[in-house]
């Protein structure tokens, strides 16, 4: 780990004059992916903008109903809110599958979103790999890509974004608010993230020196259950193989309103419109599910060690989906 | 537009355990490090210095966080505690008792770690935060029950090489029991450190 | 006032301390953080080194471009095979064995595998001596590099292990399996595993008045002291190591890298030098357990009874050093078949030196024998517990030498009453709970049970208390507690008057921590002082100041144990339950029941056996490093890219034993650290396969593996 500055700032406006002042600097808030990025000299900044304690850090009902999430909030204070647990309790059970205690504890909701991939290419400074050093190939094609990219990824770069809590945020129609130096801005989650292309190392679609203020969810769908469902290679204390954000409003027995989310599948949180297209209006049945899940599939692109997980999402719509129009009838 | 090169150390003061240290860091060393090497207080262990075990587990602001993740500079201002922390000068906390008592552990070396964990378990139970393991997390269902099931998965940011789980839930299970009855014996002292067993005449007096 | 005794003496005093429960004698230290760890010792004036691997797999370092390095801030110095104090590796250590070269850091420029040590940069601070390792420059000429491993490969042969030759057989395999009723043949897989115990590698050495003195990590202080006297050609008295708390060795911590390169540059800068590795380096220098891949041949009459049983296991190892995992060894000592060949062989390939990881041999072996013995269990329509007690052999199946005792059969009907096995419907796919279909399998454990000459010294102090001084290493085994109730009966006083001393190469030579025989060990060595020193106290006027100290030395003792079969026994049942739309399995209970000799401390005996059998679970389920062949290098190699359990893996797991004390040896005891693990993942394998009907040869069972099985099923 290279020397490096280190400032907190006192509010807003001074934290991006510290960034716009200084190219190679970073924000850093709950610190548990950069810092141990830092460690193993993926991310080398010059200085370190301490965000963590701006006031940021509320969670707030909007007009309409919906919910303003402060870019501090740690996602332990978010997985514990009483409305989010009572309104988008996928959300809640996303946080909550990532991690651990710990660093759920430190980790921030900006910063969650911005956590960069667990490709263990791109982890690893002495192997190429075209997210970190652009042009130096990606490894992955070729060799150990069993947890890689199976939608939306390119020739170039097949790794996927690891949080769960953005798997959430997707199916919520969550809208991500910044400043800059030349004012705020908002952007819908699903169009934070860039696609992969030829240029895997340009992720988000931020404008440069951006600093995320906050996430803001619209209403849930009205009368929609929810839930977050993850696999993973352990029980707990690891990353997606597969995940599912799911929420369904099932009236006179067809499909009202149905939100479907995908995670560790692309480079960014799979919203699949396709398949909810496919289930809008119609019936509530396993059948159905799984058609549209392979409406939303018809597009993947798996190698030869991943193919596993086309299986892993259709099953995953199908079970998600089926309990949660039990847990509707009830 | 170019900046100067910015300063590399900074003068900290960090309190640990209720005491006040005042030490110049260089801005890469983690709160885990200036506790270690700096500061000679090394129970707080280093297991891969990358967020990955938990051995590092302390406690920051009555909240449990890594300390390997954690930069020094950044943690001025908190309240830290670390294991040298727990106990109450010579009584042992209920969750190292219980840890001693039901060999919560084996070689030793993430116990710190976990019962630093265990610590904030408790209490994050008793706050009513629901869990991966908790089958409704709306805040009509009630705080879930400390069921076994629940406290593997909260404690599953811990990981234990010598596979001491089985004791380690059990005696997690064990001060969370006493914990209970203690805060059921005297609600006014909530949020106060557990006393051990039912000495709350003692503690009254 | 000092005597020697041969360790002749045997038990007979009356049991008061040994069999009771007793929690660890420095539990209070571990759970206060009192107890201090290799890299938590003190030391004025200490400086930093870091270690610096190759980042090509195979080839030769062209330059080591130091200088820039060596004006950064607080660099004191840049040890590569340019500047490095030589080392001596012709030699024969402790063990029998020569050194892994991969110790001999620094002495040539031949890189044979990723991961190969290059150079440590040693300065004022951690932080200072990271970066300066990471801005090392050095230029490699890379070469073609092998890191395939695959079954048959060509240049496969076969060496003696552990476990005997490499090649065991008799009787005419292919007849007795034409004349067999039942047939199996399948081949079984298992990944490169790593042991990554929670405390890191770490040493810090320095010169002390023309003494070496380093504070280490290790699992036998007097051993890694004579490798550092050989390797540096010093006088083995010279040499002092220490080490009191153990995080963890699990086979990895004997003589590494870190302690040759911190002792190289306490050397050459002559102040204290302390290199820990990182949790990444471990996965490069701390050796592994090796991927298998084994074929087992297996054919009974009508009668359930073997007729043919082939076992053989390829391994590989590094180009600089011989290392055998030998799976085939656990068939040696199970089952007997009038036709019965083992082979063990192994293949040199561009990759780390692997070595002893918990239960080597029997770990992998036992997955694939007890796998198999369930499929043919399946295919003969016998009851697998039935089929395996069928099929208990008189004597050694290749020795023909009798077992010291066999209890195999009362753990299985200890453990098949406890378990519920008589109400199992065999037929598999049948039980559904919600989206998980249950299962239930057994498997059967053995492990070698040896003990291995040692000194000890018991002096009863003159305030009436007494210090036991033992070489021996608590790594989380619960050594120091089990030898405090071990000299206690055998002084015949409570356990508070007996103070028992470790992990000090200046103790004398002592079986290190390994094989199961620790405890065993060290245990009888303590037994005979202590015994001696109670009847010379019996015989003089009182204690002088100076105390009376009695030492032992077992050589003699455990050198007159007859030739036999000596071996602990287990049953392993496990309960599964198995998502196959999402590939998770999950363990939902386990039981062991083991024969293995008297058990010293029932408290932390009991976790001694159920650490194994999650590290069954975490084998059969989760561990499995990936070596990437385009680089030759691991992938993901970390606590978050290789999975070990975590709490939420692991349900109940309940451990118990049979009554089965040691004839032979003083205080009855076997050795009991690494059973747990043997027939574990083959219990839950085969409870896999009896919740869905699918067999899986290739460990870890992953989700993924799952998946893919249930879609071709």
């Amino acid at each position: 780990m290279k020397e490096f500055g280190y400032e907190r700032a006192a509010d807003v406006s001074g934290a991006l004059a510290l960034l716009d002042a200084d190219p190679d600097a970073r924000f850093l808030g709950g610190g548990t992916n950069l810092v141990d990025l830092m460690k193993t000299g993926v991310e080398r900044p010059a200085r370190l903008v301490d965000v963590r304690e701006l006031p940021l850090d509320r969670i707030e009902s909007t007009e309409d109903g919906g919910l303003h999430i402060g870019a501090t909030v740690t996602n332990s204070d978010l997985a514990a809110h009483p409305d989010v647990r009572r309104r988008y309790p996928a959300l809640t059970q996303a946080v909550l599958a990532g991690a651990s205690g710990q660093l759920r504890n430190m980790a921030t909701v900006g910063g969650n979103l911005l956590q960069r991939t667990r490709c263990g290419y791109f982890a690893d400074v002495s192997k190429p790999c075209n997210k970190r050093v652009p042009g130096s190939g990606c490894p992955a094609i070729e060799g150990e890509h069993h947890n890689h990219a199976i939608l939306g990824a390119s020739d170039h770069c097949v790794a996927t974004h690891p949080s769960d809590l953005g798997v959430a945020l997707a199916a919520f129609d969550a809208v991500v608010s910044y400043e800059t130096t030349d004012g705020p801005g908002e952007l819908p989650l699903t169009d934070l993230y860039l696609p992969v292309g030829d240029t895997p190392h340009l992720e988000t679609a931020l404008p440069p020196g951006a600093l995320i203020t906050g996430v803001t969810l619209p209403p849930a769908p009205a009368g929609a259950v929810s839930r977050y469902r993850k696999v993973r290679e352990r029980a707990s204390y690891a990353f997606a193989i597969g995940s599912i954000a799911a929420a369904l409003d099932v009236r006179d027995g067809v499909v009202h309103e149905v939100r479907l989310a995908f995670g560790a599948v692309a480079s960014r949180p799979w919203r699949a419109r396709a398949a909810e297209a496919a289930l809008t209006g119609g019936p509530v049945d396993a059948a159905a599910f799984a058609a549209a899940a392979d409406a939303e599939l018809a597009a993947a692109e798996p190698l030869p060690h991943n193919g596993y997980k086309v299986t892993l999402m259709r099953n995953l719509v199908v079970a998600v989906l089926s309990e949660l129009a039990e847990e509707a009838a009830r | 537009m170019a900046t100067a090169p910015p300063s590399t150390y900074s003068a900290v003061t960090l309190n640990i355990n209720g005491e006040k240290h005042t030490l110049t860091v260089d801005h890469r060393t983690t709160l885990l490090d200036a506790l270690r090497e700096r500061l000679d207080m090394t129970g707080t262990k280093k297991g891969c210095d990358q967020g990955q075990c938990g051995a590092c587990t302390v406690l920051l602001d009555k909240r449990r966080a890594v300390a390997c993740l954690q930069l020094a500079v950044a943690a001025e201002g908190r309240e830290i505690t670390t294991i040298e922390g727990v106990a109450e000068g010579d009584r042992l906390h209920p969750v190292q008792q219980a840890f001693l008592d039901l060999d919560g552990y084996q070689c030793g070396y993430c116990t710190p770690g976990q019962i630093c964990s265990a610590v904030a378990v408790i209490e994050e139970h008793a706050a009513g935060w629901p869990s991966a393991a908790t089958d409704d997390v709306r805040p009509e269902a009630g705080p879930p029950p400390l069921t076994a099931e629940e406290i593997r998965e909260r404690m599953s940011g811990n990981l234990c090489r010598c596979g001491a789980y089985v004791s380690i839930v059990q005696a997690v299970a064990r001060a969370a029991e006493a914990d209970a009855r203690a805060a059921q014996d005297a609600p006014d002292t909530q949020g106060a450190p557990a006393a051990q067993g039912t000495e709350h005449e003692g503690a009254a007096a | 006032m000092t005597t020697t005794t041969t360790g002749t003496t045997t038990g007979g005093t009356a049991v008061r301390a040994v069999g009771t429960a007793h929690s660890r004698v420095e539990g209070r230290d571990k759970v206060t953080g009192a107890a201090r760890y290799a890299a938590e010792i003190p030391f004025t004036e200490l400086a930093y080194g870091w270690l610096v691997l190759s980042t090509v797999t195979r080839g030769r370092i062209s330059s080591v471009e130091d200088a820039p390095v060596l004006a950064m801030p607080g660099v004191l110095a840049v040890l590569h095979h340019g500047n490095a104090p030589r080392v001596d590796i012709d030699y024969v250590g402790m063990l029998g064995m020569r050194p892994d070269p991969t110790v001999a850091v620094f002495q040539h420029d031949r890189v044979p595998h990723a991961g190969w040590p290059v150079a440590l940069v040693v300065a004022e601070t951690s932080e200072q001596a990271r970066e300066a390792a990471e801005a090392l420059v050095v230029h490699y000429e890379e070469e073609p590099h092998d890191v395939a491993f695959s079954a048959g490969h060509a240049d496969a042969y076969s060496m003696p292990g552990p476990a005997g030759p490499g090649v065991t057989g008799k009787g005419d395999l292919e007849a007795q399996l034409a004349a067999s009723s039942f047939v199996l043949d399948a081949e079984y897989s298992t990944p490169e595993e790593h042991h990554n115990p929670m405390e890191p590698h770490a040493a810090t050495a320095h010169w002390d008045g023309g003494r070496l003195e380093v504070v280490d990590s290790n699992q036998g202080t007097i051993w890694v002291a004579a490798e550092l006297a050989s390797l540096f050609s010093l006088d083995p008295a010279s040499v002092h190591v220490r080490s009191e708390h153990v995080g963890g060795g699990f086979g990895s911590k004997g003589v590494r890298a870190h302690q040759v390169a911190a002792v190289m540059a306490a050397t050459v800068l002559s102040r204290p030098v302390r290199v820990a590795m990182t949790r990444r380096q471990m996965f490069s220098l701390a050796g592994y357990r090796s991927p298998t891949t084994q074929r087992v041949r297996l054919g009974v009459d009508a009668a359930g009874r073997l007729l043919a049983l082939e076992h053989s296991c390829l391994s590989l190892t590094s180009t600089v050093h011989e290392f055998i995992e030998s799976g085939a060894g656990p068939a040696r000592v199970m089952y007997d078949a009038p036709a019965h060949h083992t082979a063990n062989r192994v293949v040199r390939l561009d990759v780390p030196s692997p070595t002893f990881m918990r239960a080597p041999g029997e770990a992998p072996g036992s997955f694939a024998l007890e796998s198999a013995l369930d499929e043919l269990a399946e295919k003969s329509g016998i009851d697998p517990i039935e089929l395996r007690v069928r099929n208990e052999p008189e004597v050694g199946p290749v020795s023909g030498l009798p077992f010291s005792s066999r209890n195999l059969t009362a753990c299985f009907r200890e453990g098949a009453r406890r378990f519920g096995w008589a109400d199992r419907d065999p037929r598999p796919g049948l039980r559904r709970e919600g989206r998980w279909l249950l299962g239930t399998g057994t498997a059967a454990a053995s492990f070698f049970a040896g003990a291995a000459p040692s000194t000890a010294a018991a002096t009863a102090e003159a305030d009436g208390t007494f210090t036991v001084r033992i070489n021996a290493a608590d790594i989380g085994t619960g050594a120091r507690t089990a030898l405090t109730l071990v000299a206690a009966d055998a002084l015949q006083v409570p356990t508070d008057r007996v103070r028992v001393r470790i992990g000090d190469s200046d103790f004398g030579p002592a079986m290190i921590a390994g094989g199961s025989m620790g405890t065993r060990s060290w245990a009888w060595a303590v037994t005979a002082a202590a015994e001696e020193l109670r009847e010379r106290m019996a015989l003089s006027d009182g204690i002088p100041p100076e105390g009376i100290t009695v030492r032992s030395d077992t050589t003699a003792a455990v050198g007159a144990l007859a030739q036999k079969e000596r071996h602990s026994f287990g049953a392993q049942f496990a309960e599964v339950a198995v998502d196959v739309a999402t590939g998770e399995v999950r363990v939902r209970r386990m039981l062991g029941i083991f024969a293995a000799g008297k058990i010293v401390n029932p408290l932390t005996a009991r976790g001694q056996f159920t650490g194994g059998m999650i590290w069954g679970i975490s084998m059969a389920l989760h561990e499995e490093a990936v070596r990437d062949r385009n680089t030759g290098a691991l992938y993901g190699a970390d606590l978050a890219g290789y999975h070990v359990a975590s709490n939420a893996d692991v349900p109940l797991v309940e451990a118990d034993w049979v009554d089965d004390p040691d004839p032979d040896d003083p205080v009855g005891i076997k050795g009991i650290g690494e059973i747990g693990i043997v027939g574990a993942a083959a219990a839950i394998a085969n409870a896999v396969w009896h919740a869905t009907g699918v067999r899986h040869r290739q460990l870890p069972i992953r989700p993924d593996r799952v998946i893919r099985a249930d879609a071709h099923a």
